[in-house]
């Protein structure tokens, strides 16, 4: 029971399959309805699969735990269809601030340019993020979203999963052609499986106080301490969350113990501390937690898919764990969504653990890292950092060097064997393996932005200096693109108005502030094809039909 | 005038980080003040400018007072 939260009950509902004497089979069934889970079942319900949703519980999270959700987020929540109301409810924000003992050292902006339609980040409770998810699913009447429905068995063969459930009414089975586990970092699925995931674990103990204030004198901006008057010789990182709720995080170090340290007696103390004896507060939900960086080897298991927490972890610091889950279903529920048409190969089935893999490798160590400045592993190197702090906010070199944790940004799929190589020069910082930029363009005389026409299917974006190579030629060529067996739909960018009728699958967009141009180092008849995830896979400068079907032919695998 | 570069330099902050932590990594005190000591030579040498060096002297040596 939350102060500033009500908690919806989900109730358990039986389903007909409980009634089947034989086991339903199911196109995909999900384990576990986290942030991961369900936007996994709300992607695949865009696309029109009837997906189950599995949780062993009934509610959505219990207290506030993720809070920091990452521009790439965002972008892939709007594709979802709830990007707008975590931006609504969420806490914006772009600035953070380093501060050593009593002063600001240096602060930095997680929104390096202009024009893009989401933020750098929001902070928003993940029980707010996680029923604006369940909400999403409910307008999909083919989604089963089903609670109190425990995973206890699972076995598969070459053509299917089969899950035994465990419910209020008893158990029952279900068959699937693909599982997602997204059931977390003490994944049940991945322990049925007899799967491991290993790393490292780190010896440091965080108290979370999350805390209700109304008291405004703090910005929506990341604040992070180093060894602060009132938390001496350790660190302390604040969040602003909606509802005058704020996260507030301590370093308690590896002696402390989590039983003493738990008690609101002890926490409130701590609190006081930092804000000082006149301001009045609330404890909401605290929490003594450790953590680790782990990963399993492999993501998939046969007809089984691991994403989220329970195909890998990292600490904390950087937002790096909700935000590479959601980056881990952008990946994989299109290339499932092939799969169930039998049009997907292995290459393209195996990509998924091969490029997430890459994403969580960077992850980790990006975490570990941050970890390792914040909480030095020994003497020496607690000396070197102290030797940085002291350096930064009076010498800038040293400033790149201070580590409070590097937020989420989404990976580059370098050198993955799904993305084509340039073979073309670009000189911009959007590469083949990234997701493509954003930026206000002009459709039909109306403002958008381009992320919001991107995604689900594969498109090409087609820079075209001069309305006037547009003929007939040009537009029967695009119009091949169309009749592939993977669709590509086309947009012709253009940087003035014009209007022209078009088939199907063609349209002309404008890009008036020229930003796309410059973003993507766009020249004439200069070419960018994006998965339906929005990755860029290849682009080249000069455009041609049978190159670009070549180029889409490597990114579903299917070039030996 | 100053000729120590004071602006950031190096291309990747947080590998040469890490490889300057890994350094210690098993070593003892003693161990790693002397690594240390050997580090600041050959690095010192490696610039070769006694004004530099002074410079860089003065600074660390200030931080150190505070």
């Amino acid at each position: 029971m939350l102060a500033s939260y009500q908690f919806p009950q989900y109730s358990y509902q039986r389903s007909t399959d409980q009634d089947s004497t034989t086991p339903i089979r199911h196109p995909v069934v999900i384990i576990g309805a986290g942030p991961i889970g369900l936007a996994a079942a709300v992607d695949f319900s865009i696309k029109g699969i009837p997906v189950v949703l599995l949780d062993d519980n009934n509610t959505v999270s219990v207290g506030s735990r993720a809070v920091c959700y990452a521009k790439r987020f965002l972008d892939i929540s709007d594709r979802l269809g709830v990007g707008q109301r975590l931006i609504d409810k969420g806490v914006t924000w772009n600035i953070g601030k380093v501060f050593f003992e009593e002063e600001q050292i240096y602060s930095f902006n997680m929104l390096a340019e202009e024009h893009h339609r989401r933020p750098g980040f929001i902070n928003l409770q993940q029980y707010y993020l996680e029923q604006f998810y369940v909400e999403r699913l409910m307008q999909f009447p083919r989604a089963s979203l089903r609670w109190k429905n425990k995973l206890i068995d699972i076995q598969q063969n070459q053509q299917t999963v089969t899950l035994t459930i465990a419910t209020p009414d008893g158990s029952y089975q279900l068959q699937a052609d693909y599982v997602l586990a997204c059931d977390g970092a003490n994944s049940n699925t991945r322990s049925l499986c007899g799967l491991e995931s290993k790393g490292q674990v780190f010896q440091d103990r965080f108290l979370i106080a999350d805390v209700l204030m109304t008291d405004q004198r703090f910005p929506a901006e990341r604040w992070f301490w180093f060894n602060p008057p009132f938390h001496q010789g350790s660190s302390t990182l604040l969040h602003r969350q909606p509802d005058n709720l704020w996260r507030i995080d301590f370093d308690l170090g590896w002696d402390a113990d989590p039983e003493v340290e738990k008690r609101p007696e002890n926490i409130i103390p701590r609190v006081k501390a930092f804000l000082g004896d006149d301001v009045d507060f609330e404890l909401e939900w605290t929490s003594v937690y450790t953590f680790g960086c782990r990963r399993m080897p492999d993501f998939r298991h046969k007809r089984i898919f691991f994403a989220g927490d329970s195909a890998h972890q990292v600490s904390p610091f950087g937002a790096r764990g909700a935000n590479s889950g959601i980056e881990d279903v952008d990946n994989l529920v299109w290339k499932i969504e092939l799969a169930l048409k039998g049009q997907a190969s292995e290459e393209l089935l195996n990509s998924y653990s091969e490029e997430r893999g890459l994403a969580a490798d960077e992850n980790i160590l990006n975490s570990t890292r941050s970890t390792d400045f914040i909480t030095p592993k020994n003497p020496a190197n607690k000396v070197l950092r102290d030797a940085v702090l002291t350096l930064a906010k009076e010498f800038s070199f040293a400033r790149p060097l201070v580590n409070s944790g590097r937020l989420s940004v989404p990976p580059i799929l370098r050198n993955c064997s799904l993305i084509s190589a340039d073979t073309d020069s670009f000189d911009c910082a959007v590469e083949v393996g990234s997701p493509c930029t954003d930026g206000p363009i002009t459709l039909r005389k109306e403002e958008r932005y381009l992320l919001s026409l991107l995604g689900n299917k594969f498109h090409c974006l087609l820079f075209i200096d001069d309305h006037k190579q547009i003929d007939q030629q040009l537009i029967e060529e695009i119009v091949r693109l169309k009749q592939c067996r993977q669709p590509i739909d086309t947009y012709i960018v253009l940087k003035e108005p014009y209007q022209l009728q078009l088939p199907d699958g063609v349209a002309i967009i404008v890009d008036h502030l020229q930003l796309i141009n410059a973003r993507l180092d766009a020249s004439n008849q200069c070419f960018y094809l994006i998965r339906p995830d929005q990755i860029i896979s290849a682009r080249a400068r000069k455009f041609s039909v049978d190159s670009l079907l070549n180029m889409q032919a490597h990114a579903l695998g299917e070039l030996r | 005038m100053a000729k120590l570069i004071t602006t950031a330099n190096i291309a990747s902050p947080d590998d040469f980080y890490q490889l300057l932590t890994d350094m210690s990594i098993d070593l003892s005190a003693e161990q790693i003040a002397l690594v240390n000591a050997r580090l600041i030579l050959l690095l010192c040498n490696h610039i070769g400018d006694n004004q530099v060096l002074a410079e860089a002297v003065a600074i660390a040596a200030k931080t150190a007072a505070k």
